[in-house]
C-alpha cells in the first residue's frame, strides 16, 4: 500500500503532478508510534522491567528465534501473560475505533460522525445492561453473556437505523437522523432497565465507562478476526471514499454507486466497532480525535487517513490504558475518562497549532 | 497518447446523415409527483454546442440530470457509442460540471482532477502513469499547472470553476454537460470559461450541452439555442432565430430589446414600466408582439 513513487512530471507539459497516497515516511512515523506505545505498555507498571529486556523477550517469542532476555520467570510471565495480551487488545480496540470513526466521517461526509453515530453505543449499552441485570449465567466460564449481548445489541441498532434511514429518504441526513432516533429510544430503554435494577448500577456504569482488561488471550483473539476483516474492507474502499467526498450526485456522475459504497463500508465499520464495544465497553472520543489529528497532520485523503488512523488509534489506546492503570495504581481509572481527559486538551492544541484546512 | 478522441461522428456526417452524439426522445421526468419534464426531444450532433435556456424552474438542470442518469425518466436518451448501461460506462462518455460543485474539504487540486479518471481506472485501482499524464495535461491546458499542490478550497471562484472543468475534461468524454458554468463569475471570468470551452470543443471535438441564464452569452457561444419552458422544448434553432423579443417575453416574462450584432443578438432589458404583477404568462400575452 505504501507507495513512494517519485512525483510525476509530464514529458509533454513539464507539469509536476503528485497524487496523494500513503508515503513510506508517513507509514514509518505511524509504525514508530506503535512501537513506542507497545514498549512503554510492556515496560511500565507496578513492576518496572527494562525496555531492552522487553524487546529481547518479544524477539524470543518469534518462531525460530531463541534469545535469553535475562528476565526471571516471574517477570517474563508478567510481560507475556499479563501485559502483552492487554497491549494487543489496546492496539486492536484503538485501531478499530479510530478506523471506524474515520470511515463513518468519510461515508457521511460529516466531521462529527463517530462509530456510535448509528446507535451502536446505545444498542450495546442496552444489551449489556439487560445481560448484567438478569444475571445470565454470570461467571459460568465458557461464554460471558455480557459481551455477546452488547455485540448483538449494537448490530441490531445499526441495522434498524440503516433500514429506517433508507425508508426515510435518500440523503445521508435521513440516515443520521434515524440513528439519533434509534439511539434515543434504546438509551431510554436502558435507563428504564437501570432504574428498575439499581443494585446493578455500579456494574453497569463500570461497563459503560470502558476498560482494556484481559484474562489471557481470549479478548484479543475474539477481537482479531473482526479487526482484520473490517480493515481489509475499509482499506480496499479508501479510494472510493475519496470519490464520495464530492457528494453523491457527482460521485454518480463519476461512475461510482455512492449508496452501495456507503452500505458496505458502514456495515464493515459497524461490525468491528460492535466487537470493540462488546469487549471494552463504550470508550468515547477516540473515533473522533484520532482521525482528525491524522487529517490535520497528514492531509485529508482517505488513502492516508484510514491506514494512519489504524496505527495512531492503536498507539493512542495503549498509552491511554497505560495511564489508566498506573495513575491511581493499584486502582484503575476507567479508560473512557483517560481518553477524554488527555485527548480533549491534546486535540484542542492540535486544532490551534495547525493551519491546514481539512474540514 | 493523450489526444482526445475527436468525435468520430463528424466524418460519418459527410457521407450521410450527421451523427447524433446525444438523442433525447420524449423524455418525461416526474419528481415528487410534479411533472418537471413533459416529453422533451432534442438531438445534438457530435461536436455541436447547444445552449438550453429557459426561466427558473423550467427543468434545465433536470434535463442534464436525466442525461447523466441521475433521475429516473420515461422516454429514451441515446448517447453515441454507449451500449453499456452501467454508471462507469456512462461516465466514460458523459462528463458533468454541476452548477454548485461540492468542494471536498482539504482535497488537493491534483487529487480532485484525478477523480475524473475514476471511470477509467476503476474505483479500487491506483492511478496509472497515463491517468497522471492526462491530468497533468489538462491542468496545464487550463493554466492550473501551478495549483496542483493547493487545496481546491483555497482557490478563487474563477480558478475553482476551471478546476471543476479540468476534472470533467480528465474524464475524456465525447459529451460534456455544463450547468450554469458562469454563475458566480464576473464578466471577464464568464468570458474566459466560455472561450475555454469553445477552444476545447474545436481542439477535441467535444459535444457541449450547457444551460445558461445570460441570453446574450447563450447567443454568442454555441451553435444552437433550445428554449425549455414548463418542461418542454418550445423552440430550438440558431440564436438569431430563437432569441426574439416575442419569445423572450412569452417564456421569461421579460421585456427586452434585441439588438442585432454580427456576433449574434444582444439582449438588453428595457426600463419600460412593468405590467402589474400577474403571472408571467398573462403578462407576456398583454405585451405587443415584435414589430
Amino acid at each position: 500500500m505504501a507507495d513512494a513513487r517519485a512525483p510525476f512530471v509530464s514529458d509533454r507539459t513539464g507539469v509536476t503532478l503528485r497524487a496523494t497516497d500513503l508515503r513510506l515516511r508517513q507509514l514509518g512515523i505511524g509504525l514508530a508510534a506503535v512501537v513506542v506505545a507497545v514498549v512503554a505498555g510492556l515496560t511500565i507498571g507496578p513492576v518496572g522491567i527494562a525496555a531492552h529486556r522487553v524487546l529481547l523477550e518479544l524477539a524470543d517469542m518469534l518462531p525460530g528465534l531463541a534469545l535469553d532476555s535475562g528476565l526471571s520467570d516471574a517477570h517474563a510471565a508478567i510481560v507475556r501473560e499479563l501485559r502483552l495480551p492487554r497491549v494487543v487488545l489496546g492496539l486492536l480496540v484503538g485501531a478499530t475505533l479510530s478506523m471506524s470513526g474515520a470511515t463513518y466521517q468519510a461515508a457521511f461526509r460529516n466531521p462529527l460522525a463517530d462509530p456510535y453515530l448509528l446507535g451502536i453505543a446505545a444498542g450495546a449499552g442496552l444489551g449489556a445492561t439487560i445481560a448484567i441485570t438478569s444475571n445470565l449465567g454470570d461467571g459460568a466460564g465458557a461464554l460471558d453473556p455480557v459481551p455477546l449481548a452488547a455485540f448483538a445489541g449494537g448490530l441490531v441498532a445499526v441495522t434498524v437505523s440503516y433500514a429506517a434511514g433508507h425508508l426515510g429518504g435518500r440523503s445521508t441526513a435521513s440516515l443520521i437522523l434515524a440513528g439519533i432516533a434509534v439511539a434515543s429510544f434504546l438509551t431510554a430503554c436502558q435507563t428504564y432497565v437501570l432504574q428498575a435494577n439499581s443494585d446493578a448500577f455500579r456494574r453497569i456504569i463500570a461497563w459503560i465507562l470502558g476498560r482494556i482488561a484481559t484474562s489471557g488471550w481470549s479478548e484479543p483473539a475474539l477481537m482479531l478476526p473482526y479487526f482484520v476483516v473490517t480493515a481489509a474492507v475499509v482499506l480496499r474502499y479508501r479510494r472510493a471514499l475519496d470519490v464520495l467526498a464530492v457528494g453523491d450526485e457527482e460521485a454518480t456522475a463519476l461512475g461510482v454507486n455512492p449508496r452501495r459504497v456507503r452500505l458496505i463500508v458502514v456495515l464493515a465499520a459497524s461490525l468491528a466497532a460492535a466487537a470493540a464495544v462488546s469487549v471494552s465497553g463504550l470508550i468515547g472520543f477516540v473515533g473522533i480525535i484520532v482521525p482528525h489529528t491524522v487529517r490535520l497532520a497528514f492531509g485529508a485523503s482517505n488513502r492516508v487517513v484510514l491506514p494512519l488512523s489504524v496505527l495512531f488509534g492503536g498507539a493512542f489506546m495503549v498509552l491511554a490504558d497505560l495511564v489508566a492503570r498506573t495513575v491511581l495504581s493499584p486502582a484503575e481509572l476507567p479508560i473512557g475518562v483517560v481518553t477524554a481527559f488527555l485527548g480533549a486538551p491534546f486535540f484542542v492544541l492540535v486544532l490551534r497549532t495547525t493551519r491546514r484546512e481539512v474540514w | 497518447m493523450v489526444a482526445h478522441t475527436p468525435a468520430e461522428g463528424r466524418q460519418d456526417g459527410r457521407n450521410g446523415a450527421p451523427s447524433r452524439a446525444v438523442r433525447i426522445q420524449s423524455v418525461a421526468v416526474t419528481l415528487d409527483s410534479t411533472q418537471v419534464l413533459r416529453g422533451v426531444d432534442l438531438e445534438v450532433e457530435a461536436g455541436e454546442w447547444v445552449n438550453v435556456i429557459g426561466p427558473n424552474g423550467a427543468g434545465k438542470t433536470t434535463l442534464l440530470r436525466a442525461v447523466l442518469g441521475l433521475v429516473p425518466f420515461r422516454g429514451s436518451i441515446g448517447i453515441n457509442g454507449l451500449r453499456d448501461r452501467r454508471r462507469s460506462a456512462r461516465a466514460r462518455h458523459v462528463a458533468y460540471v454541476p452548477q454548485t460543485p461540492v468542494i471536498p474539504p482539504g482535497m488537493l487540486v491534483a487529487d480532485y482532477v484525478l477523480l475524473g479518471r475514476t471511470p477509467h481506472r476503476g474505483v479500487f485501482a491506483a492511478e496509472t502513469a497515463t491517468d497522471r499524464c492526462i491530468a497533468a495535461e489538462v491542468l496545464e491546458r487550463l493554466d492550473l499547472g501551478g495549483f496542483s499542490e493547493r487545496t481546491v478550497q483555497s482557490l478563487s471562484g474563477g480558478e475553482r470553476q476551471r478546476t471543476v472543468l479540468a476534472r470533467a475534461l480528465a474524464q475524456q468524454t465525447e459529451v460534456v454537460l455544463l450547468d450554469e458554468p458562469t454563475t458566480a463569475l464576473d464578466l471577464g471570468h464568464q468570458q474566459d470559461v466560455l472561450e475555454l470551452v469553445e477552444s476545447l470543443r474545436r481542439e477535441r471535438g467535444l459535444t457541449v450541452i450547457a444551460t445558461l441564464h445570460d441570453l446574450t452569452l447563450a447567443a454568442r457561444y454555441g451553435d444552437r439555442v433550445a428554449v425549455l419552458s414548463a418542461g418542454q422544448i418550445v423552440q430550438c434553432g440558431r440564436p438569431d432565430e430563437v432569441l426574439t423579443v416575442g419569445t423572450i417575453a412569452e417564456h421569461f416574462g421579460a421585456q427586452v430589446r434585441v439588438i442585432d450584432d454580427p456576433e449574434g443578438p444582444v439582449i438588453v432589458p428595457t426600463a419600460a414600466p412593468a405590467p402589474e404583477f400577474v403571472s408571467t404568462k398573462s403578462a407576456a400575452r398583454s405585451l405587443p408582439k415584435e414589430p
